[in-house]
């Protein structure tokens, strides 16, 4: 700060020179993207922990048949527990945390369209998983009845059931307002000649999937608030007792649910579709069409959702339809696919560990994808719906999928963000051991699906023991592995060699050309687009 | 160059991995893939799996045979100078149209097969299934035929401290016994929460909800004892709900149709009273 007479005069000249202000209250008070987007990465990452922790305690209890470690109650929650953080608390908030860092570089702006709001739609994410995570130490404990919430089964639940409704309404709120303001940053505040065709795809991903956002967060919002009703003021929207409908809530709750599952890959498609042109030192192939397919698969999105629920009963011709509207899918999903290899096709590669982490995601993405498709084949899922096959696919998609994608962006942006190159050699390390370990966790639960073993089972028949046991050595081999990566990520944040400003021999794009690390204001003047 | 190398032999494993895997698998005894089943839908439904498998299976090797070849030659480590290229509408017509193509080569089977499995009737015999927490009830309908069927696997083994049974967990004190060579209705319902009801050797599951009655059918081809397990999460003990199917001769169900019946004599009311029937018997929970 200069003196006070001075202040005024030089405010402008000096105003992008200010550093953040020190202590706590920064974190607290700030409306700066940067700041916002690290604190959404980090809860991101210790809800990625909290998660995964879950996740260890049913591998634990299935490494063997019979009753273990936990309750079959208890082993219920954490289940349910598992995919809600995963879901709202890891994947989701780290793609809008990676959007607030990412968006206003890359699109020339100096920060987020609503910097006020985009503070409180963090702020609201650590109060909500408190309320959450509480119902755990609640008299009846955490929520049992699935991450679905399935009536009438979710209104067995105890004390934990309003909490949990509440958390749900919080993290929608949340979302809602991150997704705004995505779209009011990428529609008003792009440099000039920064035209919509010219956005790189993780901007162009991200405006898509907050569209979905704001047309299906709401639709959630009001199923639980339906469960509220029902649970606790005497309606009946889903008692069928009091002529109400447990199938209507299920079309209801997958009217969000499919689209939400876009959510969490469209933009990991972003991603992949920055890192691999970057190491493979060639332009992305097909860049329109890869617009035009995030499109399509948005608008299918909507017209899916009662894949999930094939075994419900519903009439012939509402089964042919949501088959062949599924099936729709793999056409430009597969379009995506062939892009980026022919992105790679011919080009000079790399492999540094964002590009591996780019690789493994389309090879195991890949294969989520064609197990998707064969679940999309109404008879063959009356065998596979609510096995373990169902949880290898969506497994697959959501973990070298959607999280090997953020992976992927942590260690390409690190350098950029924090002005200090990653441990290679640890970045390396982390690669192998989670690509190993996360197939010999899921690939098993294919057979496993098969053979018959139903999902959401604390205990198994014996045939099934031997791919459990597989199973539950790769989640520990893959979850500890993730400690590297914590370790790695600590490490580049207090030092390490000194980032240049492109830091990438291939990158291409604006926040390439701010340095590394970008002063904590960018772009104030509207950068040239060439 | 160190990390080079690392690479390349860390993307062979990768790449060698599932196989490694499917080689395990093979050479144990276990269950790796749908089985056939009994009925002539199961094997439909089989044929099916088989089919998207193995197409799923040549797109793998085309797509990643192309990209591992790109990714071993075309590399800067090799001298690879990067092509420029970047657009093409003629291969995206392509790669849009022929997966269109191959998509209704599966789904005219498919098709095919969800109009059968729909097709529930003249049926011989009709089984009102309702599950409830945590067990299932066969009623034969227009049979004055009614009972409960619930895990008999010893808590002992449950909790480790006897040795588990060969048919651990899938085994009921009363089997659900259909005749073989007969199209049997099957109506599932339930009157708590949502349960499933799945035997894989008859090719398909049903939701039980509650308020509502689905139909499915099945014709059984092979006498023997089929089982299966609750497939929709229905509280702690969704995992000790199993089912099993015993499939007999005809003069066989006949015979055990006679003998329920005369048991059920005293009660006729017990078939079509849920809330009775609840109270007498006694579940087994956890």
């Amino acid at each position: 700060m200069s003196t006070a007479s001075h202040a005024h005069d030089h405010a402008e000249d000096h105003g992008h020179d200010h550093g953040p202000p020190r202590g706590l209250t920064r974190w607290i008070y700030t409306t700066n993207h940067k700041d916002i987007g690290t604190l959404y990465l980090l809860f991101s990452l210790l809800m990625f922990f909290v998660g995964g922790s879950m996740a260890l305690v049913i591998r634990a209890e299935l490494f063997q048949p019979g009753l273990q470690i936990v309750n079959p109650d208890f082993f219920n929650q954490m289940t349910t527990m598992h995919a809600l953080v995963m879901i709202f608390g890891a994947v989701m908030p780290a793609f809008v945390g990676l959007a607030n860092w990412l968006v206003p570089m890359m699109i020339g702006a100096p920060d987020m369209a609503l910097p006020r709001m985009n503070n409180w739609s963090f702020w609201i994410m650590p109060f909500a998983f408190t309320l959450l995570l509480s119902t755990l130490f609640l008299p009846g404990g955490g929520p049992a009845g699935g991450w679905t919430l399935y009536p009438p089964l979710v209104l067995q639940t105890g004390d934990a059931f309003p909490f949990v409704i509440l958390a749900v309404h919080m993290m929608g709120a949340s979302s809602i307002m991150g997704a705004i303001n995505i779209i009011a940053t990428i529609l008003n505040l792009r440099a000039p000649g920064m035209t919509l065709m010219k956005m790189p795809m993780f901007v162009w991903t991200w405006l898509i999937t907050a569209y979905l956002l704001i047309a299906v967060m709401p639709v959630l919002a009001g199923s639980v608030t339906m469960l509220l009703t029902d649970k606790f003021f005497g309606t009946s929207f889903f008692n069928a007792g009091g002529g109400g409908d447990p199938v209507m809530f299920q079309h209801i709750f997958w009217f969000f649910g499919h689209p939400e599952v876009y959510i969490m890959i469209l933009p990991a498609f972003g991603i992949i579709s920055m890192i691999i042109p970057t190491f493979a030192r060639k332009p992305l192939f097909g860049y329109a069409s890869m617009v035009y397919a995030t499109a399509s698969i948005a608008f299918l999105s909507f017209i899916v959702w009662a894949h999930h629920m094939f075994t419900v009963g519903m009439p012939l011709a509402g089964e042919l339809f949501f088959m062949y509207a599924t099936m729709l899918i793999a056409v430009p999903t597969g379009v995506k696919v062939f892009n980026w290899i022919s992105t790679m096709w011919r080009g000079a590669m790399t492999f540094e560990t964002p590009m591996l982490f780019a690789i493994a995601f389309v090879v195991l993405f890949t294969i989520g994808g064609f197990s998707g498709l064969m679940l999309a084949m109404a008879p063959a899922d009356f065998q596979y719906q609510d096995t373990y096959f169902v949880v290898a696919h969506f497994h697959y998609v959501l973990v070298p999928g959607a999280v090997f994608s953020i992976m992927a962006a942590a260690y390409y942006w690190l350098p950029k963000w924090t002005g200090h190159m990653y441990d290679e050699k640890l970045g390396q390390w982390h690669f192998w051991l989670s690509t190993i370990g996360v197939n010999v966790l899921f690939f098993p639960q294919h057979f496993l699906g098969l053979a018959g073993m139903p999902r959401r089972i604390p205990d198994y028949a014996l045939q099934f023991t031997e791919f459990n046991m597989m199973s539950t050595v790769g989640a520990f081999m893959f979850g500890f592995s993730q400690l590297l990566f914590a370790y790695n990520v600590i490490k580049t944040i207090r030092g390490g060699a000194k980032a240049t400003d492109k830091v990438w021999e291939g990158a291409d794009g604006l926040e390439w050309t701010l340095s590394s690390p970008p002063a904590y204001h960018t772009f104030t003047t509207a950068p040239e687009i060439r | 160059m160190a990390i080079t190398r690392f690479t390349k032999w860390g993307a062979t494993g990768l790449a060698a991995a599932p196989f490694l895997m499917w080689g395990a698998g093979a050479r144990a005894e276990l269950g790796l893939n749908m089985p056939q089943g009994v009925t002539a839908v199961s094997r439909e439904v089989y044929d099916l799996h088989m089919l998207i498998f193995w197409i799923c299976v040549v797109i793998a090797i085309g797509v990643f045979g192309v990209m591992f070849w790109s990714i071993f030659h075309h590399r800067k480590s090799r001298g690879a100078v990067p092509a420029q290229f970047h657009e093409s509408t003629l291969v995206e017509i392509v790669w849009t149209v022929v997966p269109m193509l191959i998509l209704i080569g599966m789904a005219v089977p498919a098709t095919k097969t969800l109009v059968k499995m729909y097709d529930s009737r003249e049926a011989e015999l009709t089984i009102k299934v309702t599950g409830y927490q945590w067990r299932w009830q066969y009623d034969y309908l227009d049979q004055n035929v009614g009972f409960l069927s619930v895990l008999s696997t010893p808590t002992a083994q449950i909790r480790n401290t006897a040795p588990k049974g060969e048919h651990y967990l899938l085994e009921v004190d009363n089997p659900m016994v259909v005749p073989v060579g007969k199209k049997v209705r099957i109506l599932t319902t339930a009157a708590d929460v949502i349960h499933s009801w799945w035997v894989p050797e008859l090719g398909w599951k049903k939701d039980a909800i509650p308020g509502f009655i689905n139909e499915s059918w099945t014709l059984i081809e092979k006498p023997g004892i089929y089982r299966g397990q609750c497939a929709e999460l229905c509280g702690k003990d969704h995992g000790y709900m199993p089912i099993v199917v015993k499939a007999v001769p005809e003069a066989e169900f006949k015979e055990w149709l006679a003998q329920m019946q005369a048991k059920n004599k005293p009660n006729p009311k017990t078939a079509n009273d849920d809330n009775s029937t609840v109270k007498i018997a006694g579940g087994q929970t956890l």
